[in-house]
Protein backbone atom coordinates (compact mmCIF):
# COMPACT_ATOMS: atom_id res chain seq x y z
CA UNK A 1 0.00 0.00 0.00
CA UNK A 2 1.43 3.33 -0.99
CA UNK A 3 1.92 6.19 1.42
CA UNK A 4 -0.89 8.16 -0.22
CA UNK A 5 -3.34 5.31 0.20
CA UNK A 6 -2.27 4.90 3.83
CA UNK A 7 -2.81 8.61 4.49
CA UNK A 8 -6.17 8.49 2.73
CA UNK A 9 -7.42 5.60 4.83
CA UNK A 10 -6.13 7.24 8.02
CA UNK A 11 -7.79 10.59 7.30
CA UNK A 12 -10.99 9.04 5.97
CA UNK A 13 -11.46 6.64 8.88
CA UNK A 14 -10.82 9.34 11.49
CA UNK A 15 -13.18 11.72 9.67
CA UNK A 16 -15.99 9.19 9.58
CA UNK A 17 -15.36 8.06 13.15
CA UNK A 18 -15.35 11.59 14.54
CA UNK A 19 -18.41 12.39 12.43
CA UNK A 20 -20.13 9.53 14.19
CA UNK A 21 -18.92 10.70 17.59
CA UNK A 22 -20.32 14.20 16.90
CA UNK A 23 -23.83 12.82 16.82
CA UNK A 24 -23.36 10.05 19.38
CA UNK A 25 -21.41 11.59 22.26
CA UNK A 26 -23.31 12.47 25.41
CA UNK A 27 -21.66 15.80 26.13
CA UNK A 28 -22.14 18.56 23.51
CA UNK A 29 -18.67 19.92 24.29
CA UNK A 30 -17.23 16.56 23.20
CA UNK A 31 -19.40 16.80 20.09
CA UNK A 32 -17.83 20.14 19.20
CA UNK A 33 -14.33 18.80 19.80
CA UNK A 34 -15.04 15.80 17.57
CA UNK A 35 -16.40 18.21 14.95
CA UNK A 36 -13.05 20.00 15.06
CA UNK A 37 -11.26 16.65 14.64
CA UNK A 38 -13.50 15.82 11.67
CA UNK A 39 -12.66 19.14 10.02
CA UNK A 40 -8.93 18.67 10.58
CA UNK A 41 -9.00 15.27 8.93
CA UNK A 42 -11.22 16.47 6.10
CA UNK A 43 -8.65 19.16 5.42
CA UNK A 44 -6.08 16.34 5.31
CA UNK A 45 -8.22 14.72 2.62
CA UNK A 46 -8.28 18.04 0.75
CA UNK A 47 -4.49 18.15 0.92
CA UNK A 48 -4.35 14.66 -0.61
CA UNK A 49 -6.62 15.88 -3.39
CA UNK A 50 -4.27 18.77 -4.12
CA UNK A 51 -6.59 21.52 -2.89
CA UNK A 52 -4.13 23.10 -0.48
CA UNK A 53 -5.86 26.48 -0.32
CA UNK A 54 -9.23 24.98 0.58
CA UNK A 55 -7.60 22.75 3.17
CA UNK A 56 -6.12 25.76 4.95
CA UNK A 57 -9.41 27.65 4.50
CA UNK A 58 -11.26 24.77 6.14
CA UNK A 59 -8.98 24.92 9.17
CA UNK A 60 -9.16 28.72 9.44
CA UNK A 61 -12.91 29.06 8.93
CA UNK A 62 -14.26 25.93 10.56
CA UNK A 63 -11.81 25.27 13.37
CA UNK A 64 -10.96 28.89 13.96
CA UNK A 65 -14.40 30.45 13.70
CA UNK A 66 -17.38 28.13 13.38
CA UNK A 67 -16.37 25.43 15.86
CA UNK A 68 -15.23 28.01 18.40
CA UNK A 69 -18.58 29.79 17.97
CA UNK A 70 -20.33 26.49 18.66
CA UNK A 71 -18.12 25.94 21.69
CA UNK A 72 -18.97 29.40 23.06
CA UNK A 73 -22.69 28.85 22.63
CA UNK A 74 -22.60 25.36 24.17
CA UNK A 75 -20.75 26.68 27.19
CA UNK A 76 -22.77 29.90 27.48
CA UNK A 77 -26.24 28.37 27.54
CA UNK A 78 -27.13 26.90 30.90
CA UNK A 79 -28.92 23.77 29.76
CA UNK A 80 -29.37 20.36 31.30
CA UNK A 81 -28.03 18.28 28.46
CA UNK A 82 -28.79 14.92 30.06
CA UNK A 83 -32.49 15.79 29.94
CA UNK A 84 -32.11 16.42 26.26
CA UNK A 85 -30.90 12.91 25.62
CA UNK A 86 -34.32 11.50 26.47
CA UNK A 87 -35.89 9.94 23.42
CA UNK A 88 -32.45 9.13 22.01
CA UNK A 89 -33.29 5.42 21.82
CA UNK A 90 -36.84 6.14 20.76
CA UNK A 91 -35.64 7.78 17.54
CA UNK A 92 -32.80 5.30 16.96
CA UNK A 93 -34.70 2.77 14.78
CA UNK A 94 -36.33 5.29 12.44
CA UNK A 95 -33.11 7.32 12.21
CA UNK A 96 -31.04 4.21 11.52
CA UNK A 97 -33.54 3.06 8.89
CA UNK A 98 -33.55 6.38 7.03
CA UNK A 99 -29.78 6.75 7.33
CA UNK A 100 -29.30 3.23 5.98
CA UNK A 101 -31.65 3.87 3.05
CA UNK A 102 -29.83 7.08 2.14
CA UNK A 103 -26.43 5.40 2.46
CA UNK A 104 -27.46 2.43 0.29
CA UNK A 105 -28.88 4.75 -2.33
CA UNK A 106 -25.76 6.92 -2.35
CA UNK A 107 -23.47 3.89 -2.62
CA UNK A 108 -25.61 2.44 -5.42
CA UNK A 109 -25.28 5.74 -7.26
CA UNK A 110 -21.51 5.80 -6.72
CA UNK A 111 -21.23 2.15 -7.76
CA UNK A 112 -22.82 2.41 -11.19
CA UNK A 113 -21.86 6.00 -11.93
CA UNK A 114 -19.41 6.89 -14.72
CA UNK A 115 -17.99 10.16 -15.97
CA UNK A 116 -19.30 10.99 -19.42
CA UNK A 117 -16.25 10.73 -21.71
CA UNK A 118 -16.79 14.11 -23.35
CA UNK A 119 -16.63 15.85 -19.95
CA UNK A 120 -13.15 14.65 -19.05
CA UNK A 121 -11.32 16.61 -21.73
CA UNK A 122 -13.36 19.83 -21.41
CA UNK A 123 -13.17 21.35 -17.94
CA UNK A 124 -15.15 24.53 -17.27
CA UNK A 125 -12.09 26.13 -15.68
CA UNK A 126 -8.92 24.31 -16.60
CA UNK A 127 -6.30 24.25 -13.87
CA UNK A 128 -3.09 25.75 -15.21
CA UNK A 129 -0.31 23.25 -14.57
CA UNK A 130 2.45 25.76 -13.78
CA UNK A 131 0.53 27.69 -11.12
CA UNK A 132 0.14 26.76 -7.48
CA UNK A 133 -3.35 25.94 -6.25
CA UNK A 134 -3.79 29.29 -4.52
CA UNK A 135 -2.64 31.29 -7.54
CA UNK A 136 -4.87 29.33 -9.90
CA UNK A 137 -7.90 29.77 -7.63
CA UNK A 138 -7.27 33.47 -7.25
CA UNK A 139 -6.89 33.87 -11.02
CA UNK A 140 -10.38 32.52 -11.67
CA UNK A 141 -12.07 33.77 -8.49
CA UNK A 142 -11.40 37.45 -9.17
CA UNK A 143 -12.13 37.31 -12.91
CA UNK A 144 -14.57 34.64 -14.00
CA UNK A 145 -16.43 34.30 -10.70
CA UNK A 146 -16.24 37.91 -9.54
CA UNK A 147 -20.03 38.36 -9.27
CA UNK A 148 -20.45 35.14 -7.30
CA UNK A 149 -17.55 36.26 -5.10
CA UNK A 150 -19.24 39.61 -4.43
CA UNK A 151 -22.51 37.82 -3.71
CA UNK A 152 -20.71 35.62 -1.18
CA UNK A 153 -19.40 38.78 0.46
CA UNK A 154 -22.93 40.18 0.66
CA UNK A 155 -24.15 36.92 2.19
CA UNK A 156 -21.48 37.22 4.89
CA UNK A 157 -22.30 40.90 5.49
CA UNK A 158 -26.00 40.14 5.89
CA UNK A 159 -25.22 37.24 8.20
CA UNK A 160 -23.07 39.52 10.34
CA UNK A 161 -25.71 42.26 10.50
CA UNK A 162 -28.41 39.67 11.18
CA UNK A 163 -26.48 38.07 14.03
CA UNK A 164 -25.80 41.47 15.61
CA UNK A 165 -29.41 42.65 15.25
CA UNK A 166 -30.74 39.39 16.64
CA UNK A 167 -28.58 39.27 19.73
CA UNK A 168 -28.41 43.00 20.52
CA UNK A 169 -30.55 44.00 23.47
CA UNK A 170 -30.93 47.18 25.49
CA UNK A 171 -30.88 46.29 29.15
CA UNK A 172 -32.90 48.16 31.73
CA UNK A 173 -31.15 49.81 34.64
CA UNK A 174 -27.70 50.12 33.13
CA UNK A 175 -26.14 53.57 33.65
CA UNK A 176 -24.19 54.91 30.69
CA UNK A 177 -21.98 57.97 30.43
CA UNK A 178 -23.43 60.71 28.22
CA UNK A 179 -20.61 63.16 27.68
CA UNK A 180 -22.58 65.92 25.91
CA UNK A 181 -25.15 65.86 28.68
CA UNK A 182 -22.35 66.18 31.24
CA UNK A 183 -20.81 69.10 29.38
CA UNK A 184 -24.16 70.89 29.13
CA UNK A 185 -24.51 71.07 32.91
CA UNK A 186 -24.29 74.60 34.33
CA UNK A 187 -23.82 75.71 37.96
CA UNK A 188 -27.44 76.89 37.95
CA UNK A 189 -28.81 73.43 37.33
CA UNK A 190 -26.21 71.55 39.33
CA UNK A 191 -25.64 73.58 42.49
CA UNK A 192 -28.12 74.84 45.04
CA UNK A 193 -26.87 77.44 47.53
CA UNK A 194 -28.44 77.40 50.96
CA UNK A 195 -28.02 79.87 53.76
CA UNK A 196 -27.33 77.95 56.91
CA UNK A 197 -27.94 79.65 60.18
CA UNK A 198 -25.19 79.53 62.73
CA UNK A 199 -25.69 76.88 65.34
CA UNK A 200 -28.34 74.98 63.37
CA UNK A 201 -28.10 72.23 60.85
CA UNK A 202 -30.03 71.97 57.63
CA UNK B 1 -4.55 -0.14 -4.50
CA UNK B 2 -4.92 3.20 -6.20
CA UNK B 3 -7.15 5.70 -4.41
CA UNK B 4 -9.77 6.78 -6.93
CA UNK B 5 -12.69 9.14 -7.09
CA UNK B 6 -15.01 6.44 -5.75
CA UNK B 7 -13.15 6.28 -2.43
CA UNK B 8 -13.69 9.96 -1.77
CA UNK B 9 -17.32 9.73 -2.83
CA UNK B 10 -17.90 6.89 -0.37
CA UNK B 11 -16.30 8.87 2.46
CA UNK B 12 -18.54 11.82 1.67
CA UNK B 13 -21.60 9.55 1.39
CA UNK B 14 -20.81 8.16 4.85
CA UNK B 15 -20.41 11.66 6.29
CA UNK B 16 -23.65 12.83 4.70
CA UNK B 17 -25.47 9.84 6.16
CA UNK B 18 -24.01 10.67 9.57
CA UNK B 19 -25.48 14.14 9.23
CA UNK B 20 -28.96 12.84 8.42
CA UNK B 21 -28.70 10.21 11.15
CA UNK B 22 -27.64 12.87 13.65
CA UNK B 23 -30.67 15.02 12.88
CA UNK B 24 -32.98 12.09 13.57
CA UNK B 25 -31.08 10.89 16.62
CA UNK B 26 -30.86 14.20 18.47
CA UNK B 27 -34.38 15.43 17.94
CA UNK B 28 -34.23 17.64 21.03
CA UNK B 29 -30.86 19.34 20.87
CA UNK B 30 -30.67 22.13 18.28
CA UNK B 31 -26.92 22.55 18.73
CA UNK B 32 -26.25 18.95 17.64
CA UNK B 33 -28.67 19.41 14.73
CA UNK B 34 -26.69 22.47 13.58
CA UNK B 35 -23.48 20.44 13.87
CA UNK B 36 -25.08 17.68 11.78
CA UNK B 37 -25.86 20.25 9.10
CA UNK B 38 -22.20 21.30 9.19
CA UNK B 39 -21.20 17.65 8.70
CA UNK B 40 -23.50 17.38 5.67
CA UNK B 41 -22.03 20.55 4.17
CA UNK B 42 -18.55 19.13 4.76
CA UNK B 43 -19.58 16.00 2.85
CA UNK B 44 -20.78 18.20 -0.03
CA UNK B 45 -17.45 20.01 0.03
CA UNK B 46 -15.51 16.74 -0.13
CA UNK B 47 -17.59 15.79 -3.18
CA UNK B 48 -16.90 19.13 -4.85
CA UNK B 49 -13.15 18.98 -4.22
CA UNK B 50 -12.88 15.31 -5.23
CA UNK B 51 -14.58 15.92 -8.57
CA UNK B 52 -12.57 19.09 -9.07
CA UNK B 53 -9.32 17.23 -8.48
CA UNK B 54 -10.09 14.20 -10.61
CA UNK B 55 -11.59 16.13 -13.53
CA UNK B 56 -8.78 18.70 -13.28
CA UNK B 57 -11.34 21.50 -13.17
CA UNK B 58 -11.03 24.41 -10.76
CA UNK B 59 -14.73 25.31 -10.77
CA UNK B 60 -15.43 22.70 -8.11
CA UNK B 61 -12.98 24.28 -5.67
CA UNK B 62 -14.43 27.74 -6.29
CA UNK B 63 -17.90 26.47 -5.49
CA UNK B 64 -16.62 24.58 -2.43
CA UNK B 65 -15.41 27.98 -1.22
CA UNK B 66 -18.91 29.42 -1.69
CA UNK B 67 -20.35 26.47 0.23
CA UNK B 68 -17.91 27.31 3.04
CA UNK B 69 -19.14 30.92 3.02
CA UNK B 70 -22.77 29.90 3.23
CA UNK B 71 -21.99 27.38 5.97
CA UNK B 72 -20.27 30.03 8.06
CA UNK B 73 -23.18 32.46 7.58
CA UNK B 74 -25.66 29.73 8.43
CA UNK B 75 -23.81 28.81 11.62
CA UNK B 76 -23.66 32.45 12.73
CA UNK B 77 -27.35 33.13 12.11
CA UNK B 78 -28.43 29.77 13.54
CA UNK B 79 -26.50 30.25 16.75
CA UNK B 80 -27.76 33.83 17.09
CA UNK B 81 -31.36 32.62 16.77
CA UNK B 82 -30.56 29.91 19.31
CA UNK B 83 -29.18 32.42 21.82
CA UNK B 84 -32.20 34.72 21.41
CA UNK B 85 -34.57 31.78 21.76
CA UNK B 86 -32.80 30.59 24.89
CA UNK B 87 -33.02 34.09 26.34
CA UNK B 88 -36.77 34.13 25.82
CA UNK B 89 -37.67 30.57 26.73
CA UNK B 90 -34.94 29.24 29.01
CA UNK B 91 -34.52 26.01 27.05
CA UNK B 92 -33.75 24.98 23.47
CA UNK B 93 -35.81 21.84 23.08
CA UNK B 94 -36.86 21.45 19.48
CA UNK B 95 -40.13 19.76 20.34
CA UNK B 96 -41.31 22.82 22.22
CA UNK B 97 -40.51 25.25 19.41
CA UNK B 98 -44.06 25.61 18.17
CA UNK B 99 -44.92 29.11 19.30
CA UNK B 100 -44.45 30.55 15.81
CA UNK B 101 -47.00 28.34 14.07
CA UNK B 102 -49.41 31.24 13.78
Amino acid sequence: MSLTALAFYLFASITVFSGFMVIASKNPVHSVLFLILAFFNASGLFLLLGAEFLAMLLIIIYVGAVAVLFLFVVMMLDINYTEMREGFLQYLPIGALIGLIVLVELIMVVGVWQVAPEIIGTPAVAAAPDLTNTEALGAVLYTQYIYAFQAAGIVLLIAMIGAIVLTLRTREGVKRQNISQQNRRTPQTAIEIKKVKVGEGL
Amino acid sequence: MEIGLGHYLIVSALLFTMGIFGIFLNRKNVIIILMSIELMLLAVNINFVAFSSFLNDLAGQVFAMFVLTVAAAEAAIGLAILVVYFRNRGNIEVEQINQMQG
